[in-house]
């Protein structure tokens, strides 16, 4: 587009007072020659706003550059025709309230900003949506038990429609093995009537919901809104054309064969709480000898909380329990029922079913099991500690022992993918971050470069890291809900179906519009990638952490629009520099750069360059300005869409443009991270260990770049961190290639 | 005919998450907040388990989503008054109580300097104060100034009004009604801590240093009253022994008879709180059982070697008059032996109470007080800890749930 600039400077908010705003102007006019420059001292009211507007209808301005505020604020004010580039320039909560009034340093600094903006909104375009080929907006869901049947239905509610896919002949999955289910609603103390075959009837009676059992899935290619799905129902193969995908293939029991500690295999009268809701089942509850069952004792935790077995808690085993005891009451109110538990975990409502199991004259024993013994009448005896008194007890006889045996995620089983890969050359050559744990758990079949399946998470659960974003997923468009996500119960399951719908939903929905999902929500661009320079090295395509990009055969990558999140890591990865988004790429930060005035060395005014995370570190710096927290003068900061997408060369550019010391502020990494591009931090923290190579070359000391990692709210600690590090560029000196 | 748009009450982490999800489905959403802020009791947290990452990095995200999306309407500093209709098409009443700063404010904070008027500040629950103008707090979403009319000298003080250059504080606002047309309610009010002066043997409100949980939040921040030092509200005496006690009110008859499913968890990050700040301090954690559920297990394996683990509920809590030290009374289940513990400070883990006081009689709730949504009654629907006992993280997924459901009762018929 041809660009007709228009710089709008504020001089609200003490800014007129505390900056030249007359040598600010010069900046936009002289050195930018840029055809309009105003300023106004209320700029985001409504005479401001329409002086803009009146620029845009009036003057032809299509490219806006707004030096006031910074763009956390009054995003809604500044909001003009989409045809216009806009950009902000914050000098307010990063200029004026974070450096000293009417000083040369903060004006240079001001000055600066504003020639980063005029640099970048000189090197950037409208971005345009990518438009994929014969989209579709129907919704797969793989696993035909509560939760995917849950999901479906929800979806086709909503005016979608929806393709279900079930291993089994039936319908019902989990809930088919069930006598009766926890307790739904309050009083929360009486278990329910299993009503699966109704959800399984509307299911088959939904005409938008196309059902395949006995069915698996052979391969999915493609991305959101065009992935191929190839259906094997019966050996004939069925392909179904699917905008995203639900992963609901659910959980198994913990295999009780290694619970022999526990007498499992050893006594027939120890059995799995699988095997009692089957017993249940068919009426009175019976000992395979045919005796009647008066005393029974289940066992909790049989194999969770065990780091031998499984690390983490089931989630549901204490409930379903609880409700297994009501089966032997109702029968008999005098049987004898004991429960040995570490905790019980009964948690919120459900309390109440616990208070009703003790009134009922459930004996509760919290200890550790030391054995299970069995008598001549093939009863058996449980040893248990008391934790807490350390006293050992023993049961007289009881008739059965269950164990609550915990749950697997099926993404859990299956060889370990990523193991494999380890010995392979070409993930060998550098100590990259942890590698993805795929596990070929043959559930999805992705025809993806990055392995098959989800990657999963602790203990082969392909569940989100993140608190506040539960669906978040490192398979763009695929999103795994009910146990395969998190040990959950049905409740939770129900409305972890319908969650996991409506984010498939989204996807689709987005993908159709050319835009992204979260958590770059909207962003109309994406990465375009100038074939004809491409080495073939393959770092794009390994540092993608979301699996985006496939590769042909030799060894090209084939980027996949919809699948991409927009982070820009594959462009930072790429040491040929041949991707780039329309607004924003290598060249364009290069230019923001170099546009920065370094100042000769006798000036002893170093430069110091901040390349700031735009989600935590910048909005930090901001709260640093808000709280008036004034922080070095040397300071400029350059916001990135993800610290994982810094290029190196930026750190050269750097260094021969003379400025003297770059600081990156990332997000956590590690076990918890923060990063909302799961390890962009990280890759940009192993990238920069490579770069004492650069700087050697440069005959420059490797402490000139720095990186640490701050949250959003550690704006109280960045002043002293960029000191610090002003400190040790002092120690060393000004930047040799200052004025070269 | 079905209207398209769907009304979310409540802009805590649930109302927030309904929004921004059933409107990135395409929806158009109206979220009504009654404080002046959106993001609830979570931007009062210090940090969320198990991460221990602050939540205000996921509402940065999240409001960055509201800001580009033309979708979504917010309203705050209302409230509903009346909901009359059925699925498809609702005619919804909502106040909208003044602010008596109009959307001219920078920001800038010039009033806040001249306002000779104070306020307790109920972010920092009452820990300290602010001006009557007032920001809520530092990430303040909207970023807007706020009156307190309880607190202003009014008109013939007006200093805020002559220092603000840009009109924005009208000091004659008035409440407004308006009605809204749509075709679903997600209902996600939130939750009200327990009143811990209902527990009256633990002394909350009597011992000065018997504190709640949610306090224990804004001591621990460092953009709270502290400054993030934990301290002893009697005396400012940095904490060297903490007690939590679980279950205050929680799993208990005579107060609320549920579990509130987060205290333990919540509990074992403050003993993080109390460990960084010096570990050398003594925690106790007083305990009935301790619900980490799932993965969560990892946090209670990883915590528990650090703190000192009793279980027991405590009977009694005194204070030592002199040094207002606590000694905390617990009687071990199984032993009967009586222990006594004196500690620097308790924590009570208070538990949630669903806040249903201002329902309006077209949303039913059980006796526990939570919101049930009716089958038969589809339109209107409970989402987060207004439905059950939540975390954060399970609220954000029965929010995402509950869009769904609204956007379905948008395109039925």
């Amino acid at each position: 587009m041809d660009k007709k600039t228009g710089v709008y400077i504020c001089t609200g908010c003490s800014i007129g007072d505390s900056l030249e705003i007359e040598s600010l102007s010069k900046v936009a006019t002289k050195e930018g020659k840029v055809p309009v420059c105003k300023t106004h001292p209320f700029l985001c009211g409504p005479e401001g706003v329409a002086l803009i507007k009146n620029d845009i209808e009036t003057e032809g301005v299509n490219t806006l550059l707004i030096a006031a505020c910074s763009p956390r604020v009054n995003y809604d004010v500044f909001e003009f025709d989409s045809s216009c580039i806009m950009e902000r320039v914050n000098i307010r909560e990063q200029v004026i309230w974070s450096q000293p009034a009417n000083d040369e340093d903060t004006q240079m600094m001001a000055e600066d900003y504003l020639r980063m903006g005029l640099a970048k909104v000189k090197h950037i375009d409208l971005p345009e949506p990518y438009q994929g080929e014969n989209m579709v907006k129907t919704l797969l869901v793989v696993g035909g038990g509560l939760t995917g049947m849950t999901a479906a239905l929800e979806a086709a509610k909503a005016g979608y429609k929806a393709v279900l896919v079930e291993k089994s002949p039936v319908l019902g999955g989990w809930m088919n093995g069930l006598f009766k289910q926890a307790p739904r609603k309050a009083p929360f103390t009486t278990p329910e009537a299993v009503d699966i075959a109704e959800l399984v009837s509307q299911v088959e009676a939904n005409p938008d919901v196309t059902v395949y059992t006995g069915a698996e899935i052979l391969e999915i290619a493609g991305a959101p809104g065009m992935f191929d799905a190839s259906i094997n129902q019966n050996g004939s193969t069925v392909k179904e054309r699917v905008g995203s995908v639900v992963l609901a293939t659910g959980a198994v029991p913990y295999d009780p064969a290694k619970l022999d500690y526990l007498g499992y295999g050893k006594y027939e009268n120890v059995i799995t709480s699988q095997k009692m809701e089957e017993l249940a089942s068919k009426g009175k509850i019976l000992r395979p000898d045919g005796k009647e069952v008066q005393s029974i004792a289940f066992i909790q935790c049989a194999g969770s909380r065990d780091q031998e077995h499984l690390p983490y808690c089931s989630a549901t085993c204490c409930v379903e329990s609880l409700k297994q005891a009501t089966y032997l009451k109702e029968q008999n109110p005098e049987a004898n029922v004991f429960i040995f538990y570490k905790d019980m975990r009964a948690s919120g409502q459900y309390e109440r079913l616990y208070q009703q199991v003790q009134k009922d004259g459930g004996i509760f024993v919290r200890g550790e099991i030391n054995g299970i013994t069995e008598d001549g009448e093939k009863n058996l005896l449980i040893e248990a500690t008391d934790v807490l008194s350390g006293a050992t007890i023993t049961t007289e006889g009881v008739d059965m022992v269950v164990l609550a045996n915990g749950m697997v995620p099926t993404t859990a089983l299956g060889e370990d993918i990523a193991a494999k890969a380890d010995t392979e050359e070409d993930c060998k050559e550098d100590a990259g971050p942890k590698p993805e744990i795929i596990r070929k758990s043959n559930l999805l079949n992705l025809a993806y470069r990055q392995g098959p399946e989800m990657p999963t998470l602790k203990y082969g659960y392909a569940d989100s890291h993140f608190i506040c974003f539960p669906y978040e997923t490192r398979r763009t468009g695929i999103y795994a809900a009910g146990s395969v996500r998190a040990p959950m119960d049905e409740l939770s399951s129900v409305e972890d179906a319908a969650g996991a719908a409506l984010k498939a939903i989204q996807c689709m929905e987005s993908s159709a519009q050319g835009v992204a999902v979260h958590p770059r929500v909207g962003d109309m661009s994406f990465p375009d990638f100038a074939m004809s320079r491409c080495t073939q090295c393959k770092r794009c395509t390994v540092e993608c952490p979301f699996g985006a990009i496939n590769e042909d055969d030799k060894f090209n990558p084939l980027p996949n629009p919809t699948r991409c999140r927009r982070c820009g890591i594959c462009m930072g990865a790429c040491p040929e520099r041949i991707i780039t988004f329309k607004n924003y790429s290598v060249p364009m930060i290069g230019n923001l750069i170099k546009s920065i005035e370094v100042p000769d060395e006798d000036e002893e005014k170093p430069r110091i360059l901040v390349f700031a995370c735009e989600n935590d570190a910048y909005p930090a710096l901001d709260m640093a300005g808000i709280n008036r927290l004034k922080y070095n003068a040397w300071v400029r900061v350059i916001p990135l869409r993800c610290l994982g997408s810094l290029s190196l060369v930026w750190i050269a550019d750097s260094m021969s443009a003379g400025i003297d010391g770059i600081f990156l502020l990332g997000c956590k990494h590690g076990d918890d991270y923060q990063c909302h591009f799961i390890k962009g931090s990280e890759l940009a923290e192993i990238r920069l260990s490579k770069v004492s190579e650069t700087l050697d070359r440069l005959d420059l000391d490797s402490d000139r770049v720095r990186m640490d990692q701050v949250s959003i709210t550690d704006y109280d600690k960045i002043p002293a961190l960029l000191d610090d590090f002003a400190k040790r560029l002092d120690e060393l000196g000004p930047n040799p290639y200052k004025g070269f | 005919m079905a209207h398209k748009s769907i009304l979310v009450v409540g802009g805590g982490v649930s109302g927030l998450t309904a929004a921004i999800e059933a409107s990135e489905a395409g929806s158009e959403v109206y979220l009504v907040e009654q404080k002046s802020y959106l993001g609830g009791r979570v931007a009062q947290m210090n940090q969320y388990f198990p991460k221990l990452c602050p939540p205000n990095c996921g509402l940065e995200i999240n409001f960055k989503r509201i800001k580009q999306n033309p979708r979504i309407k917010f309203f705050t500093l209302a409230e509903i008054e009346k909901i009359d209709g059925v699925e498809g098409d609702y005619t919804v009443t909502v106040k909208s109580n003044p602010r008596y700063v109009n959307q001219n404010c920078t920001a800038c904070g010039k009033c806040s300097e001249v306002c000779p008027a104070q306020r307790s500040n109920e972010f920092n629950y009452g820990m300290d104060k602010t001006q009557a103008i007032y920001k809520a707090h530092e990430f303040a979403f909207p970023m807007k100034y706020v009156i307190d009319d309880q607190a202003c000298l009014g008109a013939e003080c007006g200093k805020c009004v002559a220092a603000c250059q840009y009109g924005a504080i009208e000091l004659d606002m008035s409440a407004k009604s308006f009605n809204l047309n749509v075709g679903a309610i997600v209902w996600a009010t939130g939750w009200q801590p327990y009143d811990a002066k209902k527990v009256d043997y633990y002394g909350y409100g009597k011992h000065e240093n018997v504190i709640t949980n949610v306090i224990m939040e804004r001591l621990a921040a460092s953009n709270g009253p502290t400054a993030g030092k934990i301290v002893r509200p009697s005396d400012g005496k940095e904490v060297k022994s903490v007690a939590f006690v679980q279950c205050a009110g929680s799993r208990d008859e005579n107060h609320l008879p549920y579990c509130s499913g987060v205290c333990c968890m919540a509990s074992l990050k403050q003993a993080t709180y109390v460990k960084a700040m010096n570990s050398d301090s003594k925690v106790y954690m007083f305990y009935i059982d301790v619900r980490a559920m799932g993965k969560h297990e990892d946090f209670y394996t990883k915590v528990q070697d650090d703190i000192t683990m009793i279980k027991g509920k405590v009977g009694e809590i005194s204070e030592d008059p002199v040094t207002k030290d606590l000694i905390v009374q617990v009687e071990n289940q199984l032993t009967g032996e009586i222990m006594k513990e004196t500690v620097d400070m308790v924590v009570l883990a208070t538990g949630m109470v669903p806040a249903t006081s201002n329902v309006p009689d077209a949303i039913a709730y059980d006796e526990d007080g939570f919101v049930v949504s009716n089958p038969q009654q589809l339109g209107i629907y409970g989402a987060g800890c207004v439905k059950k006992p939540l975390d954060v993280s399970s609220s954000v997924k029965d929010s995402t749930s509950a869009a769904l459901k609204a956007i379905q009762s948008t395109v039925r018929r």
